[in-house]
This record gives C-alpha cells, sequence and structure tokens, in this order.
C-alpha cells in the first residue's frame, strides 16, 4: 500500500527542460522528503505524480499500477493551505472523502479532535491561524482515501516558532497512521528532523543528485536538531546542494 | 438598527437639507407648480392620491420581480454556458457587450410591433437591461478561481461538474449578488420604459398620464416611486446576500 515509483521522468514546457530523468521511490509507510533549490521543478513534479500533467517520458507507478496521467490517485496539499474559504473546518476536511462518494464524519471529527482544533468544527477558515489552517489541510489528506500523501512546502509560510510545533505534530500524527508521504520542501533542517529518506534534486534540469537516508530513530525528539550528527549530515547535503551554484 | 443610525444619518441629513432648499427656493421665487412643484407639494399629491395610484404600484412590482427572476435567470445560465464551453464564450461575449449599446428606447416600440402589448415585450425590456450585470459579473468569478484550488480539486480526482458545483459556483457567489444589486435597482427602470409602450396599469402608465397633462406634481410622484422601489429592491438582494454569504470575513465588502 502507497509506494510509489518515479521512473526516469522528462519534462519539459517549450524549451525549457524542467525534469531531466527523474527516478526515486517512496515505500510503503515511509516518509520522503525532497529537497531543491527553488525553480528547481518540485511543483510541477506534483503535477506529473498528481496527473494533471503528462510526462514526456517516462512513467509513474502506484501500488505496482502505472499512473501517467490518472488524476485522483494521491492526495496533494498546495504550499498554501487551500482551503474552501466557504466551507467550515468539518466541511473542508471531508472534501477529500466527498469527492470520491465517502463520508466518514466520525473519523474526521477525531482528527479534528487529534489536531488540536476542538471547537473549530464549524468556524470559517479566515477565523483561524495559519498553522491552525495546515494543520486542517493535513487533516483533509489524512480523511482521503489515497494511499500517498504529497505535500507541497506547507510550512514554508509559518514562522520559526509555529513550524517546529508543526513539524512535531506532523510526525506524531503521521506515526499514528502511517501513511507514506512525499514532502516538498528547501529548508534542509525540516527535511533532516522529519524524513526516512532525503533526495536532494540538482538544479535545472531537476535529476536526482543524491539520496540520503537519515538514521534517526523514531519518535524523534527535537533535541536531535542540536547534536553533532545532525549536524553531519546538514553538513553533507548543503555541501550536495551548493556545489550546484 | 443601531448601526444604521450610527452610518445613515449623513445621507438623510445631505437628503433633508436639499428638501428645504428646494422648498424655501420655490416659495420664494414663487415657481408655479406644473414648472416645479415644491416638496410640500408633491408629498400632498402622494399622500392624497394613493389610492388613485396603487394598483400602479402593484402592477410595476409584479412585472418587475417576474422582468427581474427572468433577467437573472438567463443572465447565470449565459455566464454558466459561457464559462462551461470556451468556443461559446468567444464566440458570443462580443455580441453580449453589443446587446448593451442598443438603444432601449428604440428597440422598445420595435419589440410591441412584434410581439403586441402583453408581456412579452415588456419582460424582453427588463431582461436586455438585467441580464449583462448578472452574466459579466458571474463570469468574472467564475475564471477568478484560486489555481491552487483548482490543482487541488483536480488531483483529488473531481470531475468537471464537481470543480464547478464545489468550486466555481460558491467561489463566484459574490460576484453574482455584485450584479444582482446592479441588475435589481435597473429592473425597476426597465419594468417603467416598458409601461410607457403601452400598458394599462404601471407606474410608467402614470407617469406618461401626468406628464402630458402637465401634472408636474405626480410626475415627481411616480420619480419618487420609482426610487423607493429600487432601494426596496437593493435592500432586499443585501439581506439574501447576508443570510447566504456567511463565510466572508467581517468588515470585507461592507
Amino acid at each position: 500500500m502507497g509506494n510509489l515509483a518515479v521512473k526516469d521522468i522528462t519534462k519539459s514546457y517549450g524549451d525549457h527542460n524542467i525534469l531531466h530523468g527523474v527516478n526515486f521511490t517512496v515505500n510503503d509507510g515511509e516518509f520522503v522528503s525532497i529537497l531543491g533549490p527553488s525553480g528547481s521543478g518540485k511543483s510541477t513534479l506534483f503535477h506529473l505524480i498528481g496527473g494533471i500533467r503528462l510526462p514526456d517520458s517516462g512513467e509513474i507507478f502506484l501500488e505496482d499500477k502505472q499512473i501517467n496521467g490518472q488524476k485522483g490517485s494521491i492526495s496533494y496539499t498546495p504550499q498554501s493551505p487551500s482551503l474552501m474559504p466557504w466551507r467550515t473546518v468539518l466541511k473542508n476536511v471531508l472534501l477529500g472523502g466527498e469527492i470520491v462518494g465517502k463520508h466518514d464524519e466520525k473519523r474526521a471529527l477525531a482528527l479534528i479532535e487529534r489536531a488540536g482544533l476542538q471547537g473549530y468544527e464549524n468556524a470559517y477558515p479566515h477565523e483561524l491561524s495559519g498553522g491552525m489552517k495546515q494543520r486542517v489541510a493535513f487533516v483533509r489528506s489524512l480523511l482521503s482515501p489515497q494511499p500517498l500523501i504529497c505535500l507541497d512546502e506547507p510550512f514554508s509560510a509559518l514562522d520559526e516558532f509555529t513550524r517546529l510545533e508543526m513539524q512535531k505534530w506532523l510526525m506524531s500524527i503521521w506515526q499514528e497512521n502511517k501513511r507514506s508521504i512525499l514532502f516538498v520542501t528547501h529548508n534542509i533542517d525540516e527535511a533532516i528532523f522529519l524524513s526516512d529518506r532525503v533526495i536532494v534534486l540538482s538544479q535545472k534540469p531537476a535529476t536526482v543528485k543524491r539520496e540520503f537516508t537519515i538514521p534517526f530513530e523514531r519518535p524523534r525528539h527535537e533535541s536531535i536538531l542540536l547534536t553533532e550528527e545532525f549536524l553531519d549530515w546538514k553538513k553533507a547535503i548543503y555541501r550536495e546542494l551548493s556545489e550546484d551554484v | 438598527m443601531k448601526k444604521f443610525m450610527k452610518k445613515g444619518w449623513k445621507p438623510v441629513a445631505v437628503i433633508l437639507l436639499l428638501f428645504i432648499i428646494w422648498e424655501v427656493t420655490s416659495k420664494l421665487f414663487e415657481i408655479p407648480g406644473w414648472l416645479l412643484p415644491a416638496p410640500s407639494q408633491i408629498l400632498q399629491t402622494g399622500v392624497e392620491g394613493w389610492a388613485s395610484y396603487q394598483h400602479h404600484i402593484f402592477s410595476t412590482v409584479q412585472l418587475t420581480i417576474i422582468g427581474f427572476i427572468i433577467g437573472c435567470s438567463v443572465g447565470i445560465l449565459i455566464a454558466i454556458s459561457l464559462h462551461l464551453v470556451p468556443q461559446l464564450r468567444e464566440a458570443l461575449y462580443p455580441l453580449i457587450i453589443i446587446s448593451q449599446n442598443i438603444p432601449i428606447i428604440v428597440l422598445a416600440p420595435l419589440l410591441v410591433i412584434w410581439f403586441g402589448f402583453g408581456m412579452l415585450p415588456k419582460i424582453i425590456v427588463i431582461t436586455l437591461v438585467c441580464f449583462f450585470p448578472i452574466a459579466v459579473s458571474a463570469l468574472d468569478g467564475f475564471r477568478q478561481t484560486d489555481h491552487d484550488l483548482k490543482h487541488y480539486m483536480q488531483m483529488a480526482g473531481a470531475n468537471k461538474k464537481q470543480i464547478f458545483w464545489k468550486l466555481e459556483w460558491p467561489n463566484a457567489l459574490p460576484y453574482v449578488f455584485a450584479g444582482l444589486k446592479i441588475s435589481a435597482t435597473y429592473s425597476v427602470m426597465g419594468a417603467v420604459i416598458s409601461e410607457w409602450l403601452g400598458a394599462n396599469k404601471g407606474i410608467g402608465v402614470y407617469m406618461t398620464l401626468a406628464s402630458s397633462s402637465f401634472r408636474t406634481d405626480r410626475v415627481f410622484v411616480s420619480i419618487f416611486l420609482v426610487m423607493v422601489l429600487s432601494l426596496l429592491f437593493f435592500a432586499i438582494i443585501i439581506l439574501l446576500e447576508k443570510s447566504l454569504i456567511k463565510w466572508k470575513p467581517k468588515g470585507e465588502g461592507n
């Protein structure tokens, strides 16, 4: 369940070669981050996996089925929380299931409570803070029936303190639910802290430069952020990223 | 109500002041009633003549409501079909704009020649003035849909119908109401114009009868009736909007 394989994906828009032979996998229940300089085609990658664009060549497999151009196979959360302003928190969270005709209000309420949003079920998005909106968006992803969750820089708009809180919250929720997550970020600390594996992309046209398997045990505590080992990983990844520039 | 008292006193004060100036000058310069009646005289005619014109009001209100509903439905249907079929939009959008350049005053008598003195030509006139603001603003609303939300819906596997009803329609609703407000005030004017053409009842009829017999006070009564009706329709639309769109942050758009 939930294993993704991206094989030799190439995509260009006109003369712009965006992705060039990208290969990687996400195993079942794994947390994988994609790290790359901005403008390295991370969003394009999501559009391809999400099926709203077709790759020029290459194949994408989810649970061993080819999903090139097939919409509805992943649960995607864009950079902005993208909640519908006219829906309450509860209705927003139920949207993913609603599209495929499923309705599980009990589980939705339970997850809203787990996200620390009890009492806000009937609030509208404009009444929530940035961090709360992100939590709602993530609960929506968890409730969606798709096996793979794709998060596109979900915490980039948050301040440093909220961000750490959200990262810890995301990890604890993920550990309870064990869904496969593909996480795009340009923050090295965030990638190391959260992921089982970090995939480093190169500048345009993007290819996979290197993969790092992060060995920290779970559950992870924020204190590892200051350890020597963490810093070594950060240096290694930083070197890999800066070689391009 | 308190809020209205706080905000509403300024325009009320201005209107009162204008009436006072009007009253005083018409008394001072002894302007004859058939040229420009004083507000007090208009008020008197309005009160005394109630029995003679109230059936006209009822008829105009009825015509306005029917015309407004048909006009708005046409506007929304046009917006939806132009939005869902882009080729249609390219082909018809210029035509819709041209339709607004036809002088209604010229077209109206023709409509009577074609369709007689019944309801139909009147409804066509009101529809012509009503559909445009709604169609244009609804189309705008459909197109202003957030790209991230649309990508989200597409990747979640939503079909075209779901994207329209769950995303584009609710997104366009505030825009539709902006159009409805304009159309609501236009529709009263449209109804009066259509009654000029040939009707046996209506504020338009009362107005033409009054002006051809130099009863300027009655002309003003009918002008004020049109204003009050327009404001009334406008207020109804605002009430509807407030009860339907509760998700807007407070203080926005007020």
